[in-house]
């Protein structure tokens, strides 16, 4: 299968079974169109000939010859001749810790319903946490690179708990030749020097939520009595940045319908100083009128053609951006065994909540139909629920097998697909054309730039 | 090649017999909490650096 798009003249053919990508002139690019993949000849076919007129035989049947070499060398019309091994259990090393289910602020989309999960405001007691940190320990088997998660709510509403979960793992380490990577996701109000200095040492990557603009932002993150977050948080966020050296962060802000103008949120925040940016699409109801719908699409898919061009632009001057939803890495990104499973929930990841619960991720939360455990209880989780997560990836959705975009989707969202269709295997259509159309983009970006050089 | 300028050979078919190692970062946990993907995480295989 191949994927072919042109954009701004550039004419780009994505070889989805090899991952090798190329940029063909307006004549192979033509000629591509006429090969039935299933019936590849050494020749070029007689209607070539004929219907590309315009072109000489003798380039037309050197271009053609050109794709046949890559078709004989594997990077073009190729096929998965090979078997990608999947588990139906795999060893747990990665968990979303809900430290806090209670929130400083109110915000307008919050899928978490205030931060609670719609199960009434609570901080984890340290107790819960340790043993979610034993339980990670124990189900992890061999694994060595162990994933934390700060989440909530706001986790900082517990930073206590935090800094003595932290504490505890560490303690851990190496008698369990275990290593710990720390992360947490926070709206910023409660940032002080003692978190922030606490946030840089300890969080291999920390998750800043802002949405863009003052107007955008403040109109949808509010705190309980109606006020806006911007100021606040914004001069926080640039101090923790400031302070990091170089470790990694994201300013991580959400569209939604209010703000299909996006791409002006991502280069705002570029010009408060942050160069490590993600703005997602709001996740919510179809009815909410903040909510994504298809009709909008065509405006968004614009829009990240936009960001794109700018991003390019601002890269050429020297500046440097990073949209997180563009980045791409087509020679040494992660192993096709990694790209067919996914996010793994349910099966290396869960969540676990402040009564200790078990969830196969922290968009499941509240859900009791997909409670796993509690780690409050033994290490022991639900096998048919992580079978069915299991059996949940890119070579088991008939949609995903025919996509271009599988081996860097990964399959999606389960979550995503189970509030939309009831079926975490059946894929949520908006998140894959949006999904699509970003990898679309970050190669693009990556042939610009390769032209460029 | 006149008309063709490869970007990349792709490494795709030969990374599954080298992968699967299980140690890279899980996708949900580095930024974005409500997708899915993996098109710009690392291999940490120290076999494969
Ligand atoms: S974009 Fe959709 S169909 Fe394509 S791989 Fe991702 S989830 Fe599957
Ligand atoms: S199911 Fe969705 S939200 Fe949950 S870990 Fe996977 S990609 Fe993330």
């Amino acid at each position: 299968m191949i994927h072919q798009y042109s954009r701004n003249g550039i004419n780009i053919v994505l070889d989805v079974e090899s991952g090798a990508v190329h940029i063909l002139d307006d004549l192979p690019y033509k000629i591509l169109t006429y090969i039935d993949e299933e019936n590849i000849a050494a020749e070029c076919p007689a209607i070539v000939y004929k219907e590309l007129t315009g072109y000489s035989d003798s380039d037309i049947s050197f271009a053609y010859s050109e794709l046949y070499s890559l078709y004989k060398k594997g990077m073009l019309f190729s096929k998965r001749d090979y078997n990608i091994p999947l588990q139906e259990e795999y060893p747990i090393k990665a968990l979303c810790l809900h430290i806090s289910h209670d929130c400083n602020l109110r915000c307008g989309y919050c899928f978490a319903d205030g931060g609670d999960f719609m199960q009434g405001r609570k901080i984890m007691p340290y107790e819960v946490a340790k043993a979610a940190i034993d339980f990670i320990v124990a189900r992890s088997g061999a694994r060595k690179h162990l994933e934390v998660d700060f989440f909530g709510g706001e986790p900082l509403m517990n930073f206590d708990v935090v800094k003595k979960t932290v504490k505890y793992a560490r303690s851990l380490e190496k008698e369990k030749n275990k290593e710990f990577r720390f992360t947490i996701t926070t709206n910023g109000l409660l940032l002080n020097d003692e978190i922030i200095d606490f946030i840089n040492s300890e969080m291999g990557n920390v998750v800043l939520s802002l949405d863009g603009r003052k107007k955008v932002n403040d109109s949808v993150r509010k705190t309980p009595n109606g006020k806006g977050s911007y100021d606040i948080i914004v001069p926080a966020f640039r101090e923790l940045v400031k302070k990091r050296g170089g470790k990694e962060y994201y300013v991580r802000g959400t569209f939604t319908a209010q703000n299909l103008d996006f791409s002006k949120d991502v280069i705002h925040i570029h010009s408060l100083g942050f160069d490590q940016v993600s703005v997602e699409p709001v996740v919510l109801d179809k009815d909410n009128p903040m909510a994504i719908k298809k009709e909008m699409l065509p405006v968004i898919f614009k829009e990240y053609d936009e960001l794109a061009d700018k991003l390019i632009t601002l890269r050429k001057k020297g500046d440097f951006l990073n949209f997180f939803h563009f980045m791409i890495d087509l020679e040494q990104g992660p192993c096709v065994i990694k790209r067919v499973k996914g996010c793994g929930s349910g099966t290396e990841y869960v969540a676990v909540t402040p009564d200790g619960d078990i969830y196969p991720c922290h968009r499941f939360v509240g859900n009791s139909r997909f409670i796993m455990g509690n780690v409050m209880n033994g290490f022991d989780t639900d096998k048919k629920i992580s079978a069915e997560f299991a059996e949940c990836n890119v070579l088991t959705k008939p949609e995903c097998e025919k996509c271009f975009a599988k081996y860097y989707c990964s399959g999606g969202c389960a979550a995503n697909n189970f509030n939309e269709n009831g079926d975490i295997k059946k894929p949520h259509e908006i998140s894959c054309e949006l999904e699509k159309k970003r990898i679309e983009n970050a190669i693009y970006i990556k042939a610009v730039e390769a032209l460029q050089k | 090649m006149k008309f063709v300028k490869t970007l990349t050979s792709g490494s795709l078919k030969s990374s599954a017999c080298k992968g699967g190692c299980g140690e890279c970062q899980t996708s949900c946990q580095s930024a974005c909490k409500t997708s899915c993907t993996v098109a710009n995480q690392k291999c940490e295989n120290e076999k494969n650096k």
